[in-house]
């Protein structure tokens, strides 16, 4: 198992990667919006409750919303407290949610941070608190907690840790961005990881294209006191950066179906995260922010930019000279597995990496689908190894036994398939159907099973019930048999006694009472 | 202000490809093959091509109006020409327009509508469509014209044309049809002649026969645009011949007067066609991998069966027809291996 060589994987695409027109200028903070949305529901699990109230003054960077054993929410400016109440939150439901609406005062006054002050003499669990409190969650897109990720790692034996700095999707360039700006930061935040996972050494994966980035990364690399940090490029082939791929990509192993890269004794985390995780145990600041990419066709002047969460799209879009009068759809992440939102009043939050806005030549007319041909390509390139076809027809009728042992759960959505049809059918949109399907189906059966379980319990009990009156019946009527028997022979030493008194001798009070006692 | 965007489930990236595409890449791919046929055995195959399409096309819309079907997307997405185009290269060049007819109303109405139309279709249309009218019109489909080389007085458009549209082979034809190579080699072989006697008749040139062989060669190059355009893998056109090449070579080895070379083999009869343009029709193949190497084999091998022990000298389309059958079955014993599992 050598970090050096590379390995590849089931299927992909090659795609074009649309990156450099959002990497011509440095990044920047965009102004001040007027005002902030700020959902607390931001990561797996559920909403946040918030720790403030409706007109309460916050400080930059103070705890708004807390949830164990989710990530913390933080105030992104100092401001007021204007509302808390159902808003778009940027989530793939297109849902409204809790969100804590915050109106900056303009005077950045953060909170009084506390770093760890010695991370390297720092208990594991000491950086891993530290992590938790400042809300760190997974930054290239999936915001799984960070803390719980480590905690899991930390339960296992992990001797990896793989930076992904792979960005894959097409468009996106923020991680590219951040790797080129702060190179030294992100080898830091690798180092923390690694102390705190107790993992022996790093593999900072990314693109054969980046040159710059490699060059930058390495130096920061070799400049930094701890060893054993690795930075490989990896050729550019869509899903390479995911989790699954990029673990066999850069070991030749594949992580087990159902199963997670510490199940091989790996853990991946993004670069950005990399990055907050150096910010937050170094100087204490929370994840507030975050490099956004704002691109695509429909944009005047793609760049990235360092957002606050809970700045609308529209002051990004505002920040980068406006739409293009052509554009028509508006994404958060890239263009093959990011959701559409109705509107650009919804905010940035944690996940969003990328903000794309295309024009109708971009996308696919909807509505334009023939039958399927067998053509086998989605086969070809999924890289899963699954078969799209088989599991269209499958969850088109309903066949969800089947859907299951042909994989469907282990389909991650990449999206693939569904731009290789000839036939241009929405595979996805039919894959996320099944496995939500197959979710409630699953969750109905658990019921199901519960009340069978609890129906048997109260059947057994019943009959218990039933056994112990039987049995409680039959004892009081051998007893009530006995006493029968035993009234016999009160009536017998009665009628000896009578017989007794009739001939004149000692009467036997012992004998009844004896009878009495018995 | 707040805007408003239409919202479409993710990928949000243009489709590169579509069915029409694909079917048309097929017909690009069929036409050095078409125009080698032309060259050697007359313009017939152009008139065939014609009109089986224009019968295709016919049926098509009848059955997808009948099926309440909308007819432009179904229509312009080729796949009804293609059937026609490979069914017209199976026939005679001279056979009669009902023949056409015929196959067309058994390719589109039986084997495809019938079934359920684009994507739905158990066996392959087009060798569905000539099997009917090989087992129904021996006579007619057996009457093959040489190469215009050979023949005393080659056929121009107008001779065709009349041959086609008069509706029964004219009398001159008897005349000039002659046994195709693979008639002669069985027929050869079954009486007891050995291979160099056989091969001494005009008929037949380096590899196959005489003209024929070129037009294989066409059909190859043609299949290598589809490999290169990735319209195709290249699993069943290697395992096809891979196969003929295999299987013939023992028998070959063990009586070389008794038994044609391998690559007689495959530059005879439909082979190379069948390799790179039928036996590769995805609706009615296998879709793993494993299961087109298998599908591939399958029809080498059963197709060098007929020919040498069957009662047709080339059996390419029963071949098909046999593992169009057996497809199902093997793909659910080839299933890949899913990631991680």
């Amino acid at each position: 198992m050598k970090g050096s060589r590379i390995h590849h994987f089931h299927g992909g695409l090659r795609l074009r990667h649309n990156k450099k027109i959002s990497c011509q200028v440095p990044v920047e903070r965009p102004p001040l919006p007027e005002e902030l949305t700020v959902p607390l529901l931001q990561h797996a699990g559920s909403a946040a409750s918030p720790l403030i109230r409706v007109g309460d003054t916050v400080l930059k960077g103070q705890p708004i919303g807390f949830c164990e054993p989710s990530a913390a929410v933080h105030s992104p400016v100092s401001g007021t407290v204007m509302a808390i109440e159902d808003r778009p939150m940027s989530h793939p439901s297109g849902l409204p949610g809790p969100c804590v609406v915050i109106k900056p005062d303009g005077r950045e006054q953060w909170v009084e941070l506390q770093p760890v002050d010695d991370w390297l003499n720092a208990s594991p669990e000491q950086l891993i608190d530290q992590i938790q409190h400042c809300g760190l969650a997974g930054l290239g897109g999936a915001v799984f907690p960070t803390h719980a990720k480590m905690r899991d790692a930390r339960q296992r034996h992990i001797h990896t840790l793989i930076l992904n700095g792979a960005e894959c999707e097409p468009y996106i360039s923020c991680d590219e961005m951040l790797m080129r700006e702060q190179p030294d930061r992100i080898i830091l935040g690798a180092r923390i990881l690694r102390r705190a996972m107790g993992a022996e050494r790093v593999l900072v994966a990314i693109e054969d294209q980046m040159g710059a980035v490699h060059h930058a990364l390495s130096r920061a690399a070799a400049s930094s006191e701890s060893k054993n940090i690795t930075v490989v490029k990896v050729p550019m082939i869509y899903p390479e950066g995911g989790e699954r791929q990029l673990v066999e990509v850069l070991t030749g192993l594949q992580v087990p179906a159902g199963g997670r890269p510490s199940d091989l004794g790996m853990v991946c985390q993004n670069v950005a995260t990399a990055a907050a995780v150096a910010e937050a145990v170094t100087e204490g600041k929370p994840l507030i922010e975050r490099y956004v990419t704002v691109t695509g066709n429909g944009i005047a002047q793609p760049r990235n930019l360092l957002a606050l969460f809970g700045t609308p799209f529209s002051h990004l879009v505002e920040s980068c000279g406006g739409y293009k009068p052509d554009v028509s759809r508006l994404v958060v992440g890239g263009p093959m597995m990011g959701f559409p939102v109705a509107t650009d009043d919804n905010p940035v939050v944690k996940a969003s990496n990328c903000l794309l806005a295309l024009t109708a030549d971009d996308v696919r007319e909807p509505q334009a689908e023939m039958p399927c041909i067998r053509c086998g390509e989605c086969a070809r390139v999924c890289p899963a190894s699954l078969l799209p076809q088989q599991l269209h027809l499958q969850v088109r009728n309903g066949l969800w036994d089947a859907a299951g042992e042909y994989g469907l759960s282990a389909c991650i959505e990449c999206g693939c398939c569904d731009l290789i049809c000839p036939s241009h059918i929405p595979l996805v949109d039919w894959f996320r159907y099944g496995k939500g399907e197959m979710r409630t189906r699953e969750r109905e059966a658990l019921a199901s099973e519960q009340a069978r379980k609890r129906f048997e319990n109260r059947e057994a009990r019943l009959l218990r019930r039933k056994q112990e009156r039987a049995e409680k019946m039959a004892e009081r009527k051998k007893a009530l048999k006995s006493k029968t028997a035993q009234q016999d022979r009160i009536q017998a030493s009665i009628t000896r006694a009578k017989s007794r008194v009739a001939t004149p001798a000692g009467n036997d009070p012992s004998a009844t009472g004896d009878g009495k006692n018995q | 202000m707040t805007r408003q965007f239409q919202v479409s489930g993710a990928p949000h990236v243009a489709p590169r490809t579509s069915v029409a595409l694909v079917m048309l890449q097929v017909l690009i791919a069929l036409a050095p093959g078409v125009a080698a046929h032309a060259w050697y055995f007359g313009p017939g195959i152009l008139i065939q091509i014609l009109l089986a399409t224009v019968f295709a096309l016919l049926f098509e819309s009848l059955m997808l109006r009948l099926r309440n079907r909308p007819l432009k997307p179904f229509i312009n997405d080729f796949s009804a020409v293609v059937t026609a185009v490979l069914f017209a290269l199976c026939i005679p060049p001279q056979a009669p327009w009902w023949i056409s007819c015929i196959g067309m109303l058994f390719a589109i109405v039986f084997a495809k509508h019938l079934y359920g139309g684009l994507g739905q279709n158990v066996f392959n249309p087009a060798m569905v469509a000539y099997v009917v009218v090989l087992i129904s019109f021996p006579q007619v489909m057996t009457a093959w014209l040489p190469p215009a080389s050979l023949a005393e007085n080659s056929l121009g458009l107008m001779d065709s044309l009349v041959s086609i549209l008069g509706g029964q082979p004219g009398t001159g034809w008897d005349a000039i049809s002659r046994a195709t190579p693979l008639d002669l080699l069985k027929n050869g072989i079954e009486a007891g002649q050995v291979m160099p006697d056989i091969l001494r008749s005009p008929v037949f040139g380096v590899l196959g026969g005489l003209g024929w062989e070129w037009v294989a060669i066409w059909f190859g190059v043609g299949g290598l645009f589809l490999l290169y355009r990735r319209v195709i893998s290249w699993h069943v056109p290697v395992s096809v011949i891979g196969s003929v090449l295999l299987f013939s070579l023992p028998f070959w080895l063990l009586n070389p007067e008794g038994n044609p070379m391998p690559l007689q083999h495959v530059f005879s009869g439909a082979i190379l066609l069948a390799a790179f343009f039928i036996a590769t029709d995805p609706v009615s193949g296998c879709v793993s991998n494993t299961g087109r190497l298998v599908f591939g084999a399958g029809v080498g091998i059963i197709t060098l069966v007929i020919r040498r022990w069957g009662g047709y000298p080339d059996g390419v389309a029963f071949a098909i027809l046999l593992m169009n059958m057996a497809a199902p079955l093997i793909d659910r014993y080839t299933r890949p291996r899913m990631y991680g599992e």
